[in-house]
């Protein structure tokens, strides 16, 4: 600041200028901070969304039938999904003409239609064209599998793609049939790059598992959404939501961390 | 398969590998134009030229990693490029080493050298293991076994995918451009081990700029450029008397 006194007429330097912008803003958004507080009842939020007696109520059930609900609903999804992916997108590296088509379908199907429509179209579906009323689990695991496994089919393409080719090469070299060199070679390094985009995967069939309330759940059925948005209704409260919502990131962020960890594991590796 | 005999003596009747007129089309670019090439047991041959020559596709379709378009391939007798014929058994006894090396990143050292052989040979886990580290010693890495390719230098690298190569008992190798890719300082590692392999009396088909091992270990030097052998013969005469045109001028730029 003393050189702008014996300078007046000089401009601030680009840094100083960028520092004196970056300031500001930290001073508005303490302002927009402090302005919300002042102005939310704040009553009226802990009465809405942060009832301790209405959450107290909501235990044990809400771990033990609903958050297992959840975990146990995405992990058959994705399982399912994890295996058509991986079917479907070997399929479409294929040099079999038909097999590029039929997943390409597939995957095309899939990947437009809104998870909802699936569920229902399963739902109703299933029991129309062959006569049977399939459980809510398999038409869960079918449904996010679908759905699942048509984004996964991509990205493990993309995966297999990024393998150098000369990993192959030495494989077969080595004497390794077509199907052993991928099984063995390509296919594990594939998982290892796309470990990231896997987990993002995961996370939104988490998500989506909250779709299953469609096909009208009985109460051990009940998953995290369906859960709270009943106990909301019965007490008129939003405290449930707020509940649940941390149940799920209770699943969402420990999932995040273990990925991270394995990601730096097989860096080392690399 | 002992490799004690060494005949350096060319008659089709001792060919390890026979090519005849090979033909390889890249789409319409036509990268090797009738090649007869052939390698005695226990010989070690040399090919050298320009970049783009064909010389990497040639060692490449002797494994068939790259599919001849026309023309015939016998391996110790056998036709490969019959259709018929069974490419994985005939690639597990040709051991290749690559320019970019191709360590499976993900597996240690020492299971790089053991895969292939639980795997295609179906080799006990004792055996593979006793295998690999007999190899890993004879390329003077054993402190290494259980290290990742990663933490391995250029030079280190080179010498385990020898090793893996080895570890299959192989009847013959095949170098693309082994050091090529290698820090100067490390070359002379990997060529010692090559040497050593030679001495043997391991049949060696080495694609190289390394004139000066072609002139020492070679017993053949093949020079290649527009997709045909242009001279072949001993090292000396090749490149000390060189007789073509194209072959002086190639050796007047790299030598």
């Amino acid at each position: 600041m003393t050189d702008a006194a014996v300078v007046p007429k000089k401009r601030m330097s680009p840094r100083k200028r960028a520092a004196l912008v970056r300031y500001i803003q930290y001073a508005v958004l303490v302002l927009v901070i402090v302005a919300l507080a002042l102005v939310a009842d704040w009553g009226e939020i802990r009465r809405a969304f942060a009832d301790l007696d209405i959450a107290s109520q909501l235990f044990p059930d809400v771990i033990l039938i609903a958050l297992k609900n959840t975990i146990f609903y995405t992990a058959c999804g994705f399982a399912f999904g994890l295996a058509l992916g991986l079917v479907l997108a070997l399929m479409r590296l294929s040099s079999v003409g038909p097999y590029r088509w039929i997943s390409t379908g597939i995957i095309e199907l899939f990947r437009g239609l809104p998870a909802l429509v699936v569920f229902l179209v399963l739902g109703l579906g299933l029991s129309l064209a062959f006569g049977v009323q399939p459980s809510n689990l398999t038409i869960v695991t079918l449904a996010l599998g679908l759905v699942g496994g048509a984004y996964m089919a991509e990205t493990i393409r993309a995966g297999i793609q990024a393998v150098p080719k000369g990993q192959y090469e030495a494989a077969r070299t080595l004497g390794m049939t077509h199907t052993r060199a991928m099984v063995t070679i390509v296919i594990p390094q594939a998982f290892r790059i796309i470990l990231p985009p896997l987990t993002n995967e995961l996370i939104l069939l988490t998500k989506d598992s909250s779709l299953v309330y469609i096909l009208g759940l009985s109460l051990d059925e009940y998953e995290l959404t369906a859960f709270g948005r009943e106990a909301m209704n019965a007490n008129a409260n939003l405290t449930p939501m707020v509940t649940i919502a941390l149940c799920y990131l209770l699943i969402t962020v420990p999932l995040s961390i273990v990925v991270r960890r394995m990601e730096a594991k097989s860096g080392r590796a690399r | 398969m002992t490799q004690t005999e060494t005949t350096p003596a060319a008659d089709r009747g001792a060919a390890v590998i026979d090519v005849q007129n090979l033909h390889k089309y890249f789409g319409d670019n036509e990268v090797l134009k009738g090649i007869d090439f052939h390698i005695a047991r226990g010989e070690v041959v040399c090919v050298i030229g320009p970049s783009g020559s064909g010389k990497s596709t040639l060692l490449r379709c002797v494994n068939l990693l790259e599919e001849p378009t026309s023309g015939t391939i016998l391996v110790d007798g056998d036709e490969i490029t019959d259709p018929d014929a069974d490419v994985d058994a005939l690639r597990a006894r040709i051991g290749m080493v690559f320019q970019q090396f191709n360590l499976f990143p993900h597996m240690t050292v020492l299971r790089n050298l053991t895969v292939a052989q639980e795997k295609v040979l179906k080799r006990g886990k004792a055996e593979s293991l006793e295998i690999a580290r007999t190899n890993l010693e004879k390329v003077g890495l054993s402190d290494k076994a259980d290290a990742y390719p990663a933490h391995l230098s250029g030079g280190q690298q080179q010498r385990v995918a020898i090793a893996r190569a080895l570890s299959m008992n192989p009847d013959m190798m095949l170098f693309d451009e082994p050091t090529s890719a290698l820090d100067p300082e490390l070359v002379g590692d990997v060529l010692a081990v090559m040497k050593d392999l030679a001495a043997e009396g391991m049949t060696m088909m080495v694609v190289t700029h390394e004139m000066s091992f072609a002139r020492e270990v070679a017993d053949k030097v093949v020079f290649m450029d527009g997709g045909v052998i242009v001279e072949e013969g001993l090292p000396a005469d090749v490149l000390g008397n060189p007789q073509h045109e194209r072959t002086q001028e190639f050796l007047a730029r790299v030598l």
